[in-house]
């Protein structure tokens, strides 16, 4: 097994799949000759060519719009949106046309698609690029919304997320990009969308997290246990729709209690449906109620205030103290 | 083989405005815009500041002591020119790297820095300054300015709204639906391309099959011209005539300008020589804006090489000042955030408030 940062096992999902099926095409902006604002793509137009792995011209709506086509003409799509805050340029044709094209021909065309795209904070880009606007997408019926959060994942999960026959939404975080190295298979292999992941067992209190919040909330379950001797459980969804409460369920009937941690502002999205669903399905396994950890309800913070404004590990130990106390 | 009609309808030519050829010559006599000396040597002051200013916020932000950049130089004559040509009352909607012209409509410099810095202050414009912030979202400020003009033409003001878009901007959908709007409504909008090449690493080959950007004006039906973005004399022309047309009821104008950008697309890890040659650079350094005008105006005598020493020494002094004056500004917090979201803050942010309030130690 090779060690690989997420963006090294990004790129090598994309390639296995180019190498696999000829129908897979790589485009967006600035992801040919330069490989990629990030380099996502490096070394795929060289070895794939200019037909399999292209540059577009600066348009968001005209990307959506060139994959629904293709995937209409048996393609697959990956499509990148340079960073997610752009997504807005793009909503008719993911959310209007994309997310709904099996349901509105009654299941005789569908959109296999998978759009990539950067986001995510603590790397001070400039307004609109690290916003999570994942929950956007939870409200949008015929849409999976998956949110690695290492590199095996990321890898086995955009495979999959290729092969899936359903629009993707395939949000990379940019602070986990380079921040560290994980063992990642060679060649083939997946890892399925929708079964989250217990990160670390524990029996006193769960936190349903995703993203770079999973490596925040590790770092507050090992002040928990170093504090108070607390063993808390620390759930990674991996896919943050559709939610796979079975594995929450089963995690807070051990627990009795539940923190959920994101990185996006407060309202609504996944935490506010995590803790609609726990109500639903498992509210008499609760000794406390479930609280959320997030970011406070503005627009993405500036700059200078980010390290403040998203949520930190002594924000969620805070709350791992008050519902073990309450 | 092309049929004639097909030839016929290719053959919309524009040939690029120039008054001083990159020797510093006078090209086209007739098209000199009246500009008194003061006026003249203005011009190459700001010119100068700007250039300088660059490589300053560039070696800074190498340094880390600003944040997010997009360097300039090479397209200063296409920025001073176009704000040069404005009235203090006109309004300019700018995107990421057209900060310059903010800053010469009236945006302290220190303000640029706090912007580059993700403070919030950077963004906050002063009262009596007609500039918006600098755009992030590309094609945005095409729409808007279109709004911005029809409010000035309902409201009777005889000023116009101008924006710049790059060569890559030109691809969005909002680009189109901004300047048809503003043909439709006839209203005092100018659009102003700063066609530098390279949309980030796309060279303009690939953005566009179009043969020029200034052709993309005459199916809105937009009067649209071409101009030597180098030469700052046939910018400054350019955009004022169109103003005058303007703020004569005669519509909008769409202005592309043949630029380059010298250096990176931003200072956030874009690498040049993955799609650009070095030839390619030093050509266009041959065209350069600043070479060029001081070669004119050296040769009517309104230049010198202390005029020039002046200027750097001026803007050095100007930068370090704002430096400090950007350093010594209160830090932002996050409760000042959350209180500028809403007029009123509603309960549930005044809820999540607290916890700032707390943190900040208020
Ligand atoms: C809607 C949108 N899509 C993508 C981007 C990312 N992006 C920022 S600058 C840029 C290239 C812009 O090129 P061009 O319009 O030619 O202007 P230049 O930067 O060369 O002045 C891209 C793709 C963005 N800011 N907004």
């Amino acid at each position: 097994m090779a060690q690989m940062t997420m963006i090294q096992a990004i790129t090598d999902a994309m390639r296995v799949e180019l190498q696999r099926d000829p129908n897979v095409l790589v485009f967006g902006e600035d992801v040919g000759k330069n490989g990629g604002v990030f380099r996502a793509t490096d070394g795929l137009q060289k070895e794939f060519g200019e037909h399999r792995v292209f540059d577009t011209p600066l348009a968001e709506s005209g990307i959506g719009g060139l994959a629904v086509g293709l995937s209409l003409q048996g393609f697959r799509p990956v499509a990148e949106i340079q960073f997610f805050g752009f997504v807005f340029e793009v909503f008719d044709e993911i959310a209007a046309q994309a997310a709904r094209m099996r349901y509105r021909s009654g299941g005789r065309y569908h959109c296999p698609i998978v759009f990539r795209s950067p986001f995510g904070g603590g790397v001070k880009t400039p307004e609109l690029h690290a916003d999570s606007l994942e929950g956007l997408m939870l409200q949008t019926p015929g849409l999976k919304v998956i949110i690695p959060s290492n590199p095996y994942d990321a890898k086995g999960l955009l495979i999959a997320a290729i092969r899936d026959n359903d629009p993707v939404i395939f949000l990379e975080h940019m602070k986990l990009y380079r921040s560290f190295r994980g063992e990642v298979p060679e060649g083939e292999y997946t890892v399925p969308i929708g079964k989250a992941n217990v990160v670390q067992e524990g029996s006193d209190v769960t936190i349903i997290t995703y993203g770079a919040m999973v490596h925040t909330s590790l770092k507050a379950a090992a002040e928990a246990e170093k504090a108070r001797g607390a063993k808390v459980e620390v759930i990674d969804l991996r896919t943050v729709w559709p939610i796979d409460i079975e594995t929450i369920l089963q995690s807070i009937q051990k627990t009795k209690r539940a923190i959920v941690v994101q990185e996006a502002p407060r309202n609504s999205g996944v935490a506010a449906e995590v803790m609609a669903q726990i109500m639903e399905k498992g509210v008499l396994y609760l000794e406390a109620p479930v609280l959320r950890v997030t970011a406070p309800e503005t627009p993405y913070a500036f700059a200078q205030i980010e390290d403040e404004w998203l949520p930190d590990p002594a924000r969620v130990l805070k709350a791992i103290n008050q519902v073990l106390d309450f | 083989m092309t049929t004639g009609l097909i030839e016929v309808s290719n053959s919309e030519k524009f040939t690029p405005l120039q008054i001083i050829a990159p020797d510093g010559k006078v090209k086209n006599s007739n098209m000199m815009p009246k500009l008194d000396d003061d006026q003249l040597r203005e011009l190459m002051r700001r010119m100068v500041f700007t250039r300088v200013w660059d490589q300053r916020a560039i070696s800074l932000n190498r340094q880390g002591r600003l944040g997010f950049y997009a360097p300039v130089a090479g397209q200063e004559a296409t920025m001073i020119g176009s704000q040069f040509a404005l009235q203090k009352e006109d309004w300019i909607l700018p995107s990421y790297r057209d900060i310059p012209q903010m800053v010469w409509h009236g945006l302290p410099l220190y303000q640029a820095f706090l912007y580059s810095r993700g403070h919030q202050h950077g963004f906050t414009i002063p009262e009596g300054v007609n500039v918006l912030m600098p755009q992030i979202i590309i094609g945005a400020q095409i729409v808007q300015t279109t709004g911005v003009a029809m409010g000035l033409k309902l409201r009777g003001k005889k000023n116009v709204a101008l924006t710049f878009i790059g060569d890559g901007g030109t691809s969005q959908g909002d680009f189109y639906e901004g300047i048809n709007f503003a043909g439709a409504y006839n209203v005092p909008a100018i659009f102003v391309i700063q066609n530098n090449r390279y949309a980030i690493s796309v060279p303009i080959e690939k953005q566009t099959k179009a043969q020029t950007l200034a052709q993309k004006g005459v199916a809105a039906g937009i009067t649209s011209i071409q101009v030597d973005g180098m030469d700052v004399l046939a910018v400054y022309k350019a955009v004022y005539d169109a103003t005058e047309r303007a703020r004569n009821g005669e519509g909008p104008t769409l202005i592309e300008a043949l630029t380059y950008r010298y250096g990176p697309h931003t200072m956030a890890g874009d690498d040049p020589t993955r799609y650009r040659t070095g030839e390619e650079a030093s050509e266009w350094e041959q065209k350069d804006p600043l070479i060029r005008f001081r070669k004119f105006l050296e040769s009517k005598g309104l230049w010198t090489k202390e005029d020039e020493d002046r200027v750097i020494e001026e803007t050095k002094n100007a930068v370090a000042e704002a430096i400090k004056q950007a350093d010594e500004y209160p830090k932002m917090k996050v409760t000042d955030l959350i209180d500028s979201v809403f007029e009123t803050t509603p309960p549930h942010l005044e809820e999540q408030k607290q916890e700032f309030l707390a943190k900040e130690g208020n």
